[in-house]
């Protein structure tokens, strides 16, 4: 210690050279940034799909009709679709981003820790959803997969049938463990987004002393909102309200 | 009172460490936590046992000089306190205190309880001042500045230095600290020459040092000044504002 | 030290008008032409307001600074720990100030004491710290129209200080680490924080080096420079208990002290009124509790001696207000060697309250009445936090008990106008010189003083110093001189590890504390100095002989850089206890039971004690040497000074 100590970084070897972005997205406030907007249109994914698959309270026309219309989208302006694709393109992307910087992030702050601490921690502020956003954000990365699996691909369904979404999902969820696995997921994206949806109006920098407190009140709303619609079609499926 | 104490040991930066246990014998309930541990040093002395190494200096929470883990809780149990201001009064006969130094990669430990903060030093060189040379200031009272700016500047400007924040994080984050800097020198009319670049150059040099934040706010429950988070919103907003200023120019 | 050592024991104030001495003597010193100043090296040793400003301002201006600190940062330097403010003639609130009155403030505070041309020059710089300081960013409390906010404080009649809330030397000391951690980043500073210097080298008669020990490795080594610059505090923590952080000391001006810098007036220090009593001996320091509580707090004791009464149930009629009573002009806010002593009679007679009978209260009860709980508590309220977190007692309900407590030291190294101690090149900055408060500091002077010194005042000497010696290289640090100290310094430290003896470092500085406190504090006697001396000497050759230093050297080592330091507070503390017995009257700080008045106020002697004492070291043992620096008044005719 009290080594001679000069400018560790002189203000010259601080002027930069990559072109901003690169800049921007290699330090980590620039993927927190990044996460923060990627999270963003993942929340508006979530939120719109959950209140679209709410048709299937309506029955299985409309919820077919729907998805159905999903895909024509724009038709015949764009390609039949295309629309869907531009939508997947973006969510791939933010997915991937996401990820990459969640990824990055954590080793990163792994590594500044060093050391644990060798007795026990009493954490005050930061909860339980804080403190497990990568095991939540896993659960909901797996889930995806899974997802994708059964209810676009019906992998887990012999009898799947593009066409009517409805019988796909009625199909799935009457298995009680595919059923379970939407369940645990959805909890899992409820305590993301509980911390998520907060966290990402500090990241983004919206900050309003006198509204800060409407933060909290909006985070847990839109996480409840999302869990709640999305709980409801494995839980009305296998308590045979819908079938 | 008596207590019984598990005291993290490290001879030396390269060395292992590990508890050892204490007792504590005949506490007043008034002695300070520190001067429960001068007395704890002064039986080791007796003892031939090399008096717990740990740093202070005022001991009235403004020099930001000590600070250790207490229970797993930066500055231990008290709110608003630095570990220099927790008094006995707070702890019962019997207690068991277990006291460990700060964790992180950019503190690292030197002697028990001691650990080499110079990484602050570091990020505040980056950019952590506004360049008046010497003699060379206008008259003070040309520049009023808004009294709620003025007041939430020196919320900002309070911080005392000591890296509970970064050892409260379970990142290792020292964005409080940063941000308390930033927000004083960048909220102020002084500041703003110099504002966007005083971020990039601070965020970057924090960022050498230490892990980055995701919003656990146990920092800013473990400051022993009360900075608000809110600051941390502050530094983010500023940095992208600087991201994208840099974006034009280049 | 060599017995024929040329020393420089003119104090070389400027001819000239009062007005004039600092202007003219700024024209006429020699300047160092804006290429050369890279050439010069300076080691600055410490990083409080003074240190850091000075360090800063020369690495500005060019100079190649090294700068040492104990510290393991620049920032946690002790002037951070100032609460009240700073002073500044810049009479924004129209309430007559100006920089006479300031000057004349100041000059009558010190008890006619301090030199007239440094206090003006410190008068007239006042107005240009808070011009700095504000454009670093220094957040001083600001009205609601946006400009710089005032209070009256220590005993002044107009509102000239500055502040920011409780923290003012914080956030001044942050601007001036700030600053300084700018030209770090520049190149222009090298800092070594954790390194404390242990010797002061003096080669053919001039300061040209340090002798440093890095805290963490124990590594002892020499650095050499073209000049010397020492800002390394007060010296008040020899008395153990007092206001001070753990870690000031004074063996920076100690060590120079004994290479040849004579020493002004070490007696002088000053008890600070409102500090927290001491609750038991586990006590490591005394907090203070800043003087601004004095606006609008009334300071009582109950009539009764054997009162046992909790305070709110003491009838108005049965408490006595006593400073209210005896200096009805200033009441509550009177000076503070004033209150201090009023304080330490009503407790001597037996008025002191709480367990220990040893304070007196601070009452906010007619405040509270006055201002509401809000008003109080946006003016007060950290204060109020901090009192109860110590005390673990509310005083929005219950009033605060206070009592004086070492605090400054208004003694240190002698130096003259220039800042120059008696070595040529080694100058002394802010509380480890003696230079402006005389006998007494107001309060928020020291930080006016120290930032003075170092932003306005050093930036000058030090070229005028070393202009003539361009093309000059500093001595290498192979010289014998160098070699000789870094052996001393070894010496000193081995010697620490290898006593092995019984006794902490601790119990000896507390017993050292003790003996100060009672014999060379707020009064003092001939004979109880006398008493001192020797007990000082006695408990010295114990230290040697019975400390106990556990560890080694080569890892941080807290008990031996406590040694260290206790270590020179014997050789300082005698030297206390020799000015104090010779200075036969009573002035500022110093109170001689035998020099008082009837009412027993302080009695000067301006006939035979109208002199900075200086102190030249003649070996550990031997009685120091007296050369008396008359101090002639041009302006102010000393008076008494009354407060009544
Ligand atoms: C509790 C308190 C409150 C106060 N409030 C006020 C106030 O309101 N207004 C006011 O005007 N004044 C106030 N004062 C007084 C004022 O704070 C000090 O006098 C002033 O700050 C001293 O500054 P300095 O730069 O001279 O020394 P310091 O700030 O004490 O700095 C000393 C520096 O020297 C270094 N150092 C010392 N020895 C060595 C060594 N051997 N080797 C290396 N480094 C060394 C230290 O590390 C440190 O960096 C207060 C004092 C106290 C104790
Ligand atoms: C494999 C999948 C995922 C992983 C590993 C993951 C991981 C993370 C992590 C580590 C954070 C940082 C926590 C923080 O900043 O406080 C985070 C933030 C966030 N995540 Fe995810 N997440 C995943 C999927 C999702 C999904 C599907 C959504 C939306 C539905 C989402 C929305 C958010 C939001 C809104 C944030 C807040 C961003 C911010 O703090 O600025 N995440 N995620
Ligand atoms: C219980 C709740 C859910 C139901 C009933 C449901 C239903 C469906 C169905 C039926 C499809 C296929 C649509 C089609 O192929 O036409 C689908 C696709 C998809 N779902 Fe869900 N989903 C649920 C929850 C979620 C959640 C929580 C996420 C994300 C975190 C998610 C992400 C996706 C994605 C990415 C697709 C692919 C979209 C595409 O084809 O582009 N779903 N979902
Ligand atoms: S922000 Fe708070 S916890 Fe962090 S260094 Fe500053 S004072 Fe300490
Ligand atoms: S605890 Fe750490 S994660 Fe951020 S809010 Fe504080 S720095
Ligand atoms: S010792 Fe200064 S803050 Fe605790």
């Amino acid at each position: 210690m009290a080594a001679t100590q000069t400018g560790a970084t002189s203000t010259a070897s601080r002027n930069r050279r990559r072109p901003w972005i690169a800049e921007f997205y290699a330090s980590s406030l620039g993927k927190k940034y990044a996460m923060a907007i990627t999270g963003i249109v993942l929340m508006a994914y979530v939120f719109a799909h959950m209140v679209g698959n709410l048709k299937l309270f309506e029955g299985a026309q409309p919820l077919n009709d729907y998805a159905a219309w999903l895909r024509e989208i724009a038709y015949p302006a764009l390609p039949e679709g295309a629309a869907l694709w531009g939508v997947r393109i973006v969510l791939i992307a933010a997915f991937a981003i996401h990820i990459h910087a969640a990824a990055v992030l954590t080793l990163r702050n792994r590594r500044a820790r060093g050391t644990k601490y060798q007795s026990k921690r009493d954490y005050n502020a930061a909860d339980f959803a804080s403190r497990t956003m990568r095991w939540s954000g896993v659960i909901v990365g797996l889930f995806v997969l899974f997802h994708l699996a059964d209810l676009t691909f019906g992998a887990t369904n012999p009898d799947f049938d593009h066409a009517d979404v409805y019988g796909n999902i009625v199909t799935s969820f009457s298995v009680w463990w595919i059923a379970a696995i939407y369940v645990v997921a959805n909890l899992a994206l409820a305590f993301h987004l509980y911390h998520g949806v907060w966290s990402l109006f500090q990241t983004m920098g919206w900050n309003q002393r006198r509204f800060n407190h409407w933060r909290r009140y909006f985070a847990v709303a839109f996480a409840v909102v999302v869990a709640a619609g999305n709980l409801s079609f494995p839980i009305a499926v296998q308590l045979g309200i819908v079938g | 009172m008596d207590l019984t104490l598990k005291v993290w040991r490290q001879p030396g930066p390269e060395a292992e460490g590990r508890f050892e246990t204490y007792q504590a014998k005949g506490i007043d309930e008034h002695a300070s936590f520190l001067e429960m541990l001068d007395l704890v040093n002064e039986q080791l002395t007796e003892e031939g046992i090399e008096p717990i190494a740990f740093d202070s200096d005022c001991r009235e929470g403004i020099c930001g000089t000590c600070g250790v883990m207490v229970d797993g809780e930066a500055h231990g149990p008290v709110e608003n306190a630095s570990v220099c201001q927790v008094h006995m009064f707070n702890y019962s006969d019997g207690d068991t205190i277990t006291i460990e130094p700060w964790r992180a990669a950019g503190f690292p430990i030197q002697k028990d309880l001691i650990v080499d903060r110079t990484a602050f030093d570091e990020i505040i060189a980056a950019g952590g001042y506004i360049t008046v040379p010497t003699g060379s200031a206008p008259e003070a009272n040309l520049t009023p500045v808004d009294k709620p700016i003025a007041d939430t500047a020196f919320e900002a400007a309070q911080c005392i230095g000591c890296g509970a924040c970064v050892a409260a994080c379970p990142n290792g984050a020292a964005q409080l600290f940063t941000a308390a800097k930033v927000s004083h020198l960048n909220l102020l009319p002084q500041g703003q020459p110099e504002r966007y670049e005083r971020v990039v150059n601070m965020v970057e040099v924090m960022e050498e040092y230490f892990g980055s934040c995701t919003n656990h706010g146990e920092c800013q429950d473990a400051c022993p000044k009360d900075i608000s988070i809110d600051f941390i919103a502050w530094l983010n907003k500023d940095y992208r504002k600087a991201s994208f200023k840099q974006m034009r120019a280049s | 030290m060599p017995v024929d050592q040329k020393l420089d024991l003119d104090a070389k104030i400027p001819d000239g008008s009062l007005e004039d001495k600092w202007d003219n003597h700024r024209f006429d010193m020699k300047l160092v032409n804006p290429n050369n100043k890279r050439k010069f090296d300076v080691i600055v040793v410490g990083t409080g307001l003074a240190g850091a400003s000075a360090a800063a301002s020369l690495g500005e201006l060019g100079y190649n600074v090294r700068c040492f600190t104990y510290h393991d940062s620049p920032r946690r330097a002790h002037s951070i720990a100032a609460q009240g403010g700073i002073n500044a003639a810049k009479n924004y609130q129209g309430d007559g100030d100006s920089i006479f009155r300031l000057f004349h403030d100041t000059i009558k505070g010190g008890d006619y004491r301090s030199r007239e041309g440094n206090v003006y020059r410190l008068a007239q710089l006042s107005v240009n710290i808070i011009d700095q300081a504000v454009a670093q960013g220094v957040p001083f409390a600001r009205d609601y129209g946006g400009l710089l906010d005032n209070r009256s404080f220590g005993g002044a009649q107009v509102s000239r200080t500055f502040y920011a809330q409780g923290q003012t030397g914080q956030q001044l000391l942050l601007g001036a680490y700030q600053a300084l951690m700018r030209q770090v980043d520049r190149g222009s500073v090298t800092l070594h924080p954790r390194t404390e210097m242990l010797e002061l080298v003096v080669v053919d008669g001039r300061a040209h080096g340090v002798v440093v020990r890095d805290l963490g490795t124990g590594e002892i080594s020499s650095h050499s420079a073209h000049a010397v610059v020492l800002a390394t505090g007060g010296y008040a923590s020899a008395y153990f208990l007092s206001t001070m952080a753990k870690n000031s000391n004074a063996t920076a001006a100690w060590r120079a002290h004994r290479k040849g810098a004579v020493y002004g007036n070490p007696c002088y220090t000053q008890i600070h009124p409102t500090c927290i009593p001491q609750s038991g001996d586990y006590q490591s320091k005394l907090t203070l509790m800043s003087e601004g509580l004095r606006n609008d707090g009334r300071i009582w004791v109950p009539k009764d001696p054997d009162e046992t009464r909790p305070p709110e149930d003491i009838p108005e009629s049965e408490r006595d207000y006593y400073l209210e009573r005896l200096y009805p002009a200033f009441g509550n806010l009177a000076p503070r060697d004033i209150s201090s002593r009023a304080a330490k009679r009503m407790v001597d007679a037996g008025h002191g309250v709480g367990p220990q009978k040893n304070g007196v209260y601070l009452d906010f009860a007619g405040a509270i009445e006055r201002m509401g709980v809000d008003g109080v508590e946006a003016k007060y309220d950290n204060l109020f936090q901090m009192y109860e977190k110590i005390t673990n007692e509310n005083p929005y309900r219950v009033p605060m008990r206070i009592y004086p407590a070492p605090h400054y030291a208004m003694g240190g190294l002698w130096v003259d106008y220039n800042l120059q101690t008696s070595i040529p090149g080694l100058f002394a900055l802010g509380e480890s010189n003696f230079s402006d408060h005389g006998a007494n500091r107001l309060g928020a002077s020291a930080l006016m003083q120290g930032l003075a010194d170092g932003y306005f005042v050093i930036p000058y000497t030090i070229g005028n110093y070393l202009a003539p010696m361009l093309g000059e290289s500093p001595p290498p640090t192979s010289h014998e001189a160098f070699a000789e100290a870094e052996a001393e310094v070894r010496d000193k430290v081995f010697g620490l590890l290898s006593v092995n003896g019984t006794r902490s470092v601790d119990s000896f500085h507390k017993e050292l504390g003790r003996i100060l406190w009672d014999y060379c504090g707020m009064s003092r006697t001939a004979e109880g100095l006398e008493k001192a001396r020797s007990e000082i000497r006695t408990l010295r050759d114990e230290f040697h002989k019975d400390v106990r230093v556990l560890g080694e050297n080569e890892t941080i080592n807290q008990s031996l850089e406590k040694a260290g330091r206790v270590q020179d507070f014997f050789e300082l503390a005698e030297l206390m206890t020799v000015d104090a017995h010779h200075r036969e009257e009573s002035c500022g700080g110093h109170f001689r039971e035998e020099h008082q008045t009837e009412e027993g106020e302080a009695l000067r002697d301006d006939e035979n004690y109208a002199y900075v004492a200086r102190w030249r070291f003649r070996g550990l043992g031997e009685d120091p040497e007296l050369i008396p620096e008359p101090l002639e008044f041009e302006t102010v005719t000393p008076s008494t000074r009354s407060y009544k």
